[in-house]
């Protein structure tokens, strides 16, 4: 799984002061270093070790992802909007690689 | 305060030592013992309290490779009055400190979910650190019928 696909999913429209709930998965396998392949050889850690999210270039909410974490990581949380603006939401893979996307919502 | 039960920080170190001990009779000390490290590293001298962080987890996984966990604060969210962070320890996984979850006054409520991987049955446990120094604590067994790692 070379490219991690990232899907993000949350309202378009808010009103100021919600609270939303901002759902996120991506594509990963989240090789835990634990397993072994078939020829009982342990097959190396690579996981997706961080995930950040952003809104107008503010922090709103971060995870240090570790080993136990699930393949393909699923990660909801939520964010208080006053404005209408740009979510941005990176993951850093153990080699360095960032996947990003970002969401744009209209507060009225 | 009043009636809340505490846990002191020696107190989780005698459950810590219980289970190093049951860990060196079934021949596995060292995840018990990065366990407690975690969590004495996280605590940090601080007297967690046992009431105010929600840890919903299934109790039974039928499949230890997905095992939801939801996890929550009651909290204003306020800039002198948040939770920062939420760790999720699963002390029996080769690597027992799950994730490690951060929050803003933007994230408006201290509230996550995800999916993690449980090795075998056990104890989850999660501690909530909080803007004014407080650390909570959660605990709540999840029966594992298949494992979900080194498979």
């Amino acid at each position: 799984m070379a490219i991690a696909t990232p899907r993000v999913r949350l309202p378009a429209i808010a009103k100021k002061g919600d609270i939303i709930e901002i759902k996120t998965l991506i594509s990963h396998d989240m090789e835990s270093g634990q397993r072994r392949d078939s020829a009982g050889v342990v097959v190396p850690r690579k996981i997706i070790k961080l995930f950040e999210a952003q809104f107008n270039g503010r922090p709103v909410f971060s995870a240090d992802w570790n080993p136990s974490v699930s393949a393909n990581p699923y990660q909801s949380f939520f964010a208080r909007v006053e404005e209408s603006g740009t979510f941005e939401f990176a993951w850093t893979d153990d080699d360095g690689t960032v996947t990003k996307t970002t969401a744009k919502i209209t507060v009225a | 305060m009043g009636d809340e039960r505490l846990i002191s920080r020696r107190q989780v170190l005698v459950v810590g030592g219980a289970v190093v001990a049951l860990g060196q009779m079934v021949g596995r000390p060292a995840r018990a013992a990065a366990a407690d490290a975690d969590i004495n590293r996280i605590l940090a001298g601080r007297t967690a309290k046992t009431t105010g962080l929600t840890l919903d987890v299934p109790s039974i996984a039928e499949n230890g490779l997905v095992v939801p966990v939801n996890l929550s604060v009651a909290s204003p969210m306020t800039a002198t009055d948040y939770v920062r962070a939420i760790h999720l320890i699963a002390p029996e996984n080769p690597v027992p400190l799950v994730a490690s979850f951060r929050f803003t006054p933007a994230s408006g409520r201290a509230a996550t979910s995800m999916r993690m991987r449980l090795a075998q049955t056990q104890d989850i446990i999660a501690i909530a650190e909080l803007s004014n120094n407080d650390v909570l604590i959660a605990k709540a067994e999840v029966k594992v019928t298949i494992g979900g790692c080194g498979g």
